[in-house]
């Protein structure tokens, strides 16, 4: 029956698809444009935000400096006659750093002027000519002209070109006479990895909080690596299925998906409360980070040791390893490659994270770099946070300056992870 | 690898269990995010000058801070705790039955609360009751201003609310409900506006709490709008919308005059001069207060406190002046300054 229809079927198919196959090519190019279109969208919002950060930001990395004669004059450093590092290092170096301004334009007189003409170079400059004068003892009793950094005001005013700067029309005056004889222009800013948070943006860096990033890093890597693997271990070799291992999966699920500020909470009752651990630490800090990043970890490294063809386990038993043999001269370490990549993501993770360090006191102002995971810290992320809230303008590139550095970092993290993977990945 | 990782989780389980009975070196800091920024500078300058360590600080609000700081005494407690406003006395109270029992107040000057639109648009010149009219959330009867009855606020434009100011319709962009600031607002500009009514400022002593309701309520049809806690964001905005009005802290104003001009209040303009001599009408003063049990024993304590209550910090010209912080009169700052050296308990 079929047979005898079949020529007239086989022509209405065919008439059919001819039909419809235009609509359908079309519907095939609708959905491949739509999903070049999303990636088109999504890589141009990235690359706004990279760019837009990047042109704020890239500004911070050179900072205005003025050249200013100054008279190390050996009565002013030391009064006494001894010149030794003591007496050095205690001298008034602000007062050199005024009269030598008070040289380069000898026709201010008046005290409100003066005051104005003082607010040209950086509250800081005093420390660096401490700084230079420790380092070059020689220079006592000697006139040198030397760089010295410039207020935040004036490096917003010589970077932009004069416009949105707080400067009255005298100091816009002595800086366009400074910049007429060369005596201005811009160094690459080693104070901003070189210094800790300061409320003068011009001395402001990020040395502390990387350190402090790092502290804290290390001690969650230190403790999530080797529970993650132990627990991943266990859980996938090791453990009976039974309704307590599902019980104790589907916990670990749910907490992979706990907000973080939860963690915060957690740890500012059980590390901070209860154990009486020192508020802003990284030791805290860390602890705090691995309860978040550990499920992720554990299902990371289940995700990595399943993946491990049976036949190998099967193998190694059957030659007579004992099951701990087996996990660990041939299982582990063919899924090592991917739980090491599970947990660079989570560190990753980890280094963004800023919501739970709220709870721990870890949002604070912090000047000097952290020598230990006890000592009291921030890290990149919550020091973003804190310059993105200071009042004064010349934060603005300092907080995309900050946000550059930390992307570098989580870049370098990611590549890490690729290439870790590529290096060791077998596939079967 | 792994067992130096072993070995690094245990002397860190290890190190952590021996911090128990530590001590602290360094200065311990809590308190008022808008006293913050001045309390930072000082002890940045106290780090710099002295041999002891950089003070920690961290901006947990003033209730916030007074609350950690009246936990107790030791280390682990907070040292000195800012604040913009006066201790309450049941903060005071919670204090005493922690053992918190001699607390040094100390005042540094004081803050101006700027209402700025951008200077692309006229400067507002406001009143107290304008502003009352125009944020709470439920106002007098307009047909009827005394007869005691409210109505949820009617007012579109603020030419609705006084015919002298201009046809936009009211936007202001201010702090959220947990900010300092805000408080501050609703107390000296809002309850200041209020009590202009007579039968409001009568129900005043009769049923406060029926007063702070009218006169602290700010509306929630979104003529009010909370712009977060960050104040650089609400300048952008004002940037982006000339129409609109900001409030935020004087030295955000400070920081922005290229771009925003600060409204008249009851015909006095936000400046510096005008709020150190009182005449602005929202100035509020800072504070800090001091754990005594722990001068003496975290090293620094006093020579914070003396580098902070000196002329060249809190003076006339001092550095927090650049900061934008309002100087107290001198004879205020001479007393303070006797406070802070002899550490005289605050009695209540």
């Amino acid at each position: 029956m079929s047979k005898k229809r079949s020529p007239i079927k086989r022509r209405a198919v065919r008439e059919a698809v001819a039909a419809n196959l235009e609509r359908r090519h079309r519907r095939d190019r609708r959905l491949r444009r739509m999903g070049l279109a999303a990636i088109v969208i999504g890589l141009g919002f990235l690359a706004f935000m990279f760019v837009s950060i990047a042109v704020l930001g890239y500004g911070a990395f050179r900072q205005t400096h003025i050249r200013l004669e100054v008279n190390f004059e050996k009565a002013e450093l030391a009064p006494d006659g001894k010149v030794d590092k003591k007496a050095l290092a205690q001298a008034d170096y602000q007062r050199l750093v005024k009269r030598a301004l008070r040289e380069r334009f000898p026709q201010v007189r008046k005290h409100r002027l003066k005051r104005q003409l003082y607010h040209l170079v950086s509250s800081g400059a005093g420390y660096r000519l401490r700084d230079l004068v420790l380092a070059h003892p020689r220079w006592v009793g000697s006139r040198r002209k030397v760089w010295l950094p410039a207020d935040d005001d004036v490096d917003v005013w010589f970077k932009h070109h004069g416009a949105g700067a707080r400067l009255t029309k005298a100091q816009q005056e002595w800086l366009a006479s400074l910049q007429e004889r060369g005596e201005m222009r811009t160094f690459f800013n080693s104070d901003f990895f070189r210094n800790g948070d300061s409320r003068e943006p011009e001395q402001a860096g990020i040395l502390g909080a990387l350190v402090g990033s790092f502290y804290t890093l290390l001690v969650t890597l230190g403790l999530s690596l080797p529970l993650g693997i132990a627990a991943a271990i266990y859980l996938e070799e090791f453990a009976p299925k039974n309704r307590w291992t599902d019980f104790i999966e589907v916990n670990i699920n749910n907490l992979a998906a706990v907000p973080s500020i939860v963690f915060g909470l957690l740890g500012l009752a059980v590390f901070l409360d209860f154990f009486g651990m020192p508020r802003s630490s990284p030791l805290v800090g860390g602890l705090v980070l691995t309860l978040m990043t550990l499920p992720t970890l554990i299902i990371a490294g289940r995700a990595a040791l399943k993946s491990v063809p049976p036949s190998i386990r099967e193998a190694a038993l059957g030659l007579g390893a004992s099951r701990m043999q087996a996990v660990f001269h041939h299982v582990l370490p063919l899924a090592m490659p991917g739980m090491l990549t599970g947990t660079i993501i989570g560190m990753a993770q980890a280094l963004g994270e800023t919501a739970p360090l709220l709870m721990i006191g870890m949002v604070a102002f912090i000047v000097d770099v952290p020598h230990g995971v006890l000592d009291p810290a921030t890290v990149l992320p919550v020091q973003i946070y804190l310059w993105a809230d200071s009042p004064e303008r010349a934060f603005l590139e300092k907080t995309a300056a900050a946000i550059l550095v930390l992307l570098a970092f989580l870049v370098l993290m990611n590549l890490a992870a690729i290439w870790l993977r590529r290096k060791f990945e077998r596939r079967w | 690898m792994k067992k130096t990782l072993t070995a690094t989780a245990f002397a860190a389980l290890l190190t952590a269990s021996a911090v128990n009975a530590g001590t602290r070196d360094y200065i311990y800091i809590v308190g008022s995010s808008t006293v913050y920024p001045f309390a930072t500078v000082v002890a940045e300058h106290f780090g710099r000058s002295t041999r002891f360590k950089t003070p920690k600080i961290e901006s947990t609000g003033s209730g916030g801070g007074l609350k950690l700081f009246c936990q107790g005494v030791g280390v682990q407690h907070p040292d000195i705790t800012n604040a913009s406003r006066r201790i309450k006395k049941s903060e005071y109270d919670r204090c005493k039955a922690n053992g918190v029992t001699a607390i040094t107040e100390i005042k540094i000057g004081y803050d101006g609360i700027a209402l700025a639109n951008s200077n692309k648009a006229p400067r507002f010149e406001l009143s107290r009751k304008d502003l009352f009219l125009a944020l709470a959330k439920e106002v007098p009867d307009p047909k009827a201003p005394d007869s005691g009855r409210l109505v949820p606020n009617p007012y579109e434009r603020w030419s609705d609310v006084n015919p002298n100011l201009p046809p936009y319709k009211i936007e202001v962009l201010g702090p959220p409900p947990t900010s300092g600031t805000r408080d501050a607002f609703t107390e000296l500009a809002m309850e200041g506006g209020c009590k202009q009514f007579g039968w409001i400022e009568a129900l005043k002593k009769k049923d406060k709490k029926r007063f702070k309701a009218i006169c602290e309520g700010i509306r929630e049809d979104g003529h009010y709008i909370e712009a977060g806690e960050n104040d650089n964001l609400i300048v952008q905005k004002l940037v982006a919308n000339p129409k609109a009005l900001g409030i935020f802290g004087y030295s955000y104003l400070e920081q922005n005059e290229d771009k925003l001009h600060g409204s008249k209040v009851d015909g006095v303009a936000p400046e510096f001069e005008l709020i150190a001599n009182g005449k602005y009408p929202l100035s509020r003063p800072l504070f800090f207060y001091v754990k005594k049990a722990h001068v003496g024993k975290i090293p620094g304590i006093r020579e914070y406190i003396a580098e902070f209550t000196s002329e060249k910090a809190w003076g006339d010209e001092g550095y927090l002046v650049d900061k934008g912080l309002i100087p107290m009169p001198k004879e205020e700052r001479e007393h303070y300054a006797e406070v802070a050296r002899k550490l005289s308990p605050l009695k209540f």
